[in-house]
C-alpha cells in the first residue's frame, strides 16, 4: 500500500517537475530550434516546432554578415583575460589573508566586499572620460581592466572562503616530516588549493562573458563583445529571428555548459559565503 | 620570532588587491562627486562652472526621477516577489525526490547564464512580439486579442524577463539551504503528528530566513541596476514609462552628454544602494565570525 502511494506521489511531482522545467527553458530551446529556421518560418504563425526544413544557413550568415568571430574573440580575450587577471592579484591576497590573519584582515574583507555594492552607474561619467582621456574606449584592454576590478572583490572572497576550509595542521605535520617550503606548497597546499581556484575562474568567467553594463557602455564596433554585439539586433529594421537566434545560441552555449558544470559554486560565490 | 616577518609579507601579498580596489573605488567616486557640483556639458567644453547644489535640485525635481524612482522600486519588489516566492516554491519541488530531478533542475537554473541582452532580445522578439510573437499565436489561438506587451505594459514585461533570469538564482541559494536542512527534526515533528503545512511554517521557513534574506539583499543590489534589459527593449520609454535610475542617469550623461547632472544622479544612485548594502554587509559580517 504504502508503496503504490509513494510511487503516484512521485508520479505527480515528476509530471509538475517537468512541466515547469520544461516551460522555464523554454526560451532557451525555442532560441535553438528558431536557429535552424529560414527567416520566413522563423516568424511564420502558427509556428512550427519540429516540422520544418532544418537549416544552417543563419550560422553561416551571422559570420559572413557581422564577422561574429571577432566578437567570439574578443568574449573570450575579455572573459579569460579579467579572470586571469583576478586571479594573479588575488590569490596573494586571499592566501595570506586565509593564513595569517591579522586584526584588519575581516575589515579588509568587508571593506572590498563594499566595494562591490557600488552601482556601477554611479561611477558611469567619470570612467567614460577617464577611457574617452586614454583612448581606451573600444579597446579590449580597457574592458579587461574593468570587469577585473570590478570582479576582484568576489574572486577575492571565493577563494578566501575556499583556503579558509584548508586546515593548518596539515601544514605543520608536513614541516614536522621534514618537507622543505618548495615541497610544502608543491605537495601539500597546491593540490589543495586547486579546486578552489579553479571554481573561483568558471564563476568568474561566467560573470565577465555576460557582463552587460561596461561592455555596452564602453566599447562600439571594434571590441564589442558578444553581449554588446547581440544588442545590434535590437535595431528594428526588419525582422532577423533566425539570425538572432543562431548569434544568441553560439553565444550562450558554452557558458551554460560552465554554469552546469558550477552551480554549486555558484551559490558559494554569489552569496559571498553567507550560503553554502 | 617570524611572526614580524611573516606579517610582512602578508601585507605585501595583500597590498596589490587592496592597493588596486581602493585606486578604484576612490578615485572614480571622487571624480563623480567633484562633476556633481559642476555645470557641466560635454558638448560646450570649457565651460565648467561651480553650481553648489544646482545639479541635485535639477535631477532630484525633474518630474523623471520621481517616475524612474517609482519604476526603480516596481520592478525590484515585482521581480523579489516573483523569484523570492517562485523560487521557494520550486526548491521544495526539486528537493522532492522524482524521476529526472537532476535533469530537470538543470532546466531550471539554465536562464540565469543567458546574457541579459540576449535574454531581452529573445523575449522582445520571439515571444512577446504582438504579431509573430508565439504568445500573441497563443492569445490568438484560445481566441483573445494578442497584445502588445512592451508597448502597452513595459515595465510589466520588463519585470518578467528579469524575474525568468533571477528566478534560477533564488531557487538555487534556496534550494542549497533546504538540503542542510535537519531531516531528524521533520520526522520528530512528523511522529508528533505535524502536517505538512505547519512543518513548513514552523521548521521549514524559519530554517530558510537566513538564505531568503541573503537573495532579497543581493538580488536588490544587482536588481537597482538593471540597464541592458532595459535598453535593448524599450530604451526606456514609452516616454520616461520604463525607465529606471540607472538607465535615467545614462540617458543623462551619454545621451544627453549632461556630466553635471548626471554626476549627481550617479551620487543619488550610490546612496540609495548604500542603504541596502549595510544590511546585507552587516549579514555578511556576522556569518564571518562563525
Amino acid at each position: 500500500m504504502a508503496r503504490a502511494v509513494s510511487r503516484n506521489r512521485k508520479l505527480t511531482f515528476t509530471i509538475i517537475g517537468w512541466g515547469i522545467g520544461l516551460t522555464l527553458f523554454f526560451p532557451i530551446l525555442w532560441t535553438v530550434i528558431t536557429s535552424f529556421k529560414t527567416e520566413g518560418e522563423a516568424i511564420a504563425t502558427p509556428p512550427s516546432f519540429l516540422f520544418f526544413q532544418w537549416t544552417l544557413e543563419n550560422y553561416f550568415e551571422v559570420q559572413s554578415r557581422s564577422d561574429y568571430f571577432k566578437h567570439a574573440m574578443n568574449s573570450v580575450v575579455i572573459a579569460l583575460g579579467s579572470t586571469a587577471l583576478g586571479l594573479v592579484v588575488a590569490v596573494p591576497a586571499a592566501w595570506s589573508m586565509a593564513f595569517s590573519p591579522t586584526r584588519r584582515t575581516k575589515d579588509i574583507l568587508m571593506w572590498m566586499l563594499s566595494t562591490k555594492m557600488l552601482p556601477p552607474v554611479g561611477v558611469l561619467v567619470p570612467i567614460y572620460l577617464l577611457f574617452r582621456d586614454f583612448g581606451l574606449l573600444d579597446t579590449r584592454s580597457g574592458l579587461v581592466g574593468v570587469l577585473m576590478l570590478m570582479n576582484l572583490p568576489i574572486i577575492v572572497w571565493m577563494l578566501y572562503t575556499y583556503f579558509k576550509e584548508i586546515p593548518g595542521e596539515i601544514l605543520e605535520a608536513a614541516r614536522m616530516d621534514g618537507a622543505t617550503l618548495a615541497k610544502e606548497i608543491l605537495y601539500v597546499l597546491a593540490p589543495m588549493a586547486v579546486p578552489g581556484i579553479a571554481s573561483t575562474l568558471l564563476l568568474n568567467i561566467i560573470l565577465a562573458w555576460n557582463e552587460a553594463f561596461w561592455t555596452l557602455n564602453l566599447t562600439a564596433a571594434d571590441a564589442a563583445p558578444l553581449s554588446a554585439f547581440i544588442a545590434s539586433y535590437s535595431s528594428p529594421e526588419g525582422l532577423f529571428w533566425a539570425k538572432l537566434s543562431a548569434a544568441s545560441t553560439l553565444a550562450i552555449a558554452p557558458i551554460l555548459v560552465m554554469g552546469w558544470f558550477s552551480q554549486k559554486q555558484l551559490v558559494r560565490g554569489l552569496t559571498f559565503g553567507a550560503v553554502k | 620570532m617570524a611572526t614580524q616577518q611573516t606579517q610582512a609579507t602578508a601585507r605585501l601579498m595583500m597590498s596589490p588587491a587592496v592597493g588596486m580596489l581602493l585606486v578604484w573605488m576612490l578615485v572614480p567616486l571622487g571624480m563623480t562627486l567633484y562633476f556633481s557640483f559642476l555645470r557641466y556639458n560635454l558638448l560646450m567644453p570649457g565651460m565648467e562652472v561651480f553650481t553648489g547644489f544646482g545639479n541635485y535640485e535639477f535631477f532630484l525635481t525633474d518630474p523623471a526621477f520621481f517616475q524612474a524612482l517609482g519604476n526603480t522600486l516596481l520592478l525590484v519588489g515585482g521581480v523579489l516577489l516573483v523569484t523570492v516566492v517562485g523560487g521557494t516554491f520550486l526548491a521544495l519541488l526539486i528537493d522532492q525526490p522524482f524521476w529526472g530531478q537532476g535533469i530537470v533542475r538543470l532546466l531550471v537554473i539554465a536562464p540565469f547564464f543567458v546574457m541579459p541582452t540576449v535574454s531581452a532580445l529573445v523575449w522582445k522578439n520571439m515571444l512577446m512580439h504582438p504579431v509573430n510573437g508565439l504568445f500573441a499565436w497563443l492569445a490568438r489561438s484560445v481566441g483573445l486579442e494578442p497584445v502588445d506587451w512592451l508597448a502597452v505594459l513595459p515595465l510589466f514585461s520588463i519585470t518578467m524577463i528579469v524575474s525568468w533570469a533571477w528566478l534560477p538564482f533564488a531557487t538555487l541559494i534556496i534550494l542549497t539551504a533546504l538540503q542542510s536542512l535537519d531531516q531528524e527534526q521533520k520526522e520528530a515533528a512528523e511522529m508528533d503528528g505535524a502536517g505538512a503545512l505547519s512543518i513548513f511554517a514552523y521548521i521549514t521557513l524559519p530554517h530558510l530566513a537566513r538564505a531568503l534574506t541573503v537573495v532579497v539583499l543581493i538580488e536588490t543590489i544587482f536588481l537597482l541596476s538593471v540597464f541592458a534589459e532595459i535598453l535593448v527593449t524599450t530604451n526606456g520609454g514609452p516616454g520616461t514609462e520604463s525607465t529606471n535610475i540607472t538607465f535615467l542617469i545614462y540617458a543623462q550623461a551619454l545621451l544627453q552628454f549632461d556630466v553635471g547632472t548626471a554626476s549627481a544622479g550617479g551620487v543619488v544612485a550610490i546612496i540609495l544602494a548604500n542603504i541596502v548594502a549595510i544590511f546585507l554587509i552587516r549579514m555578511i559580517g556576522k556569518n564571518l565570525e562563525t
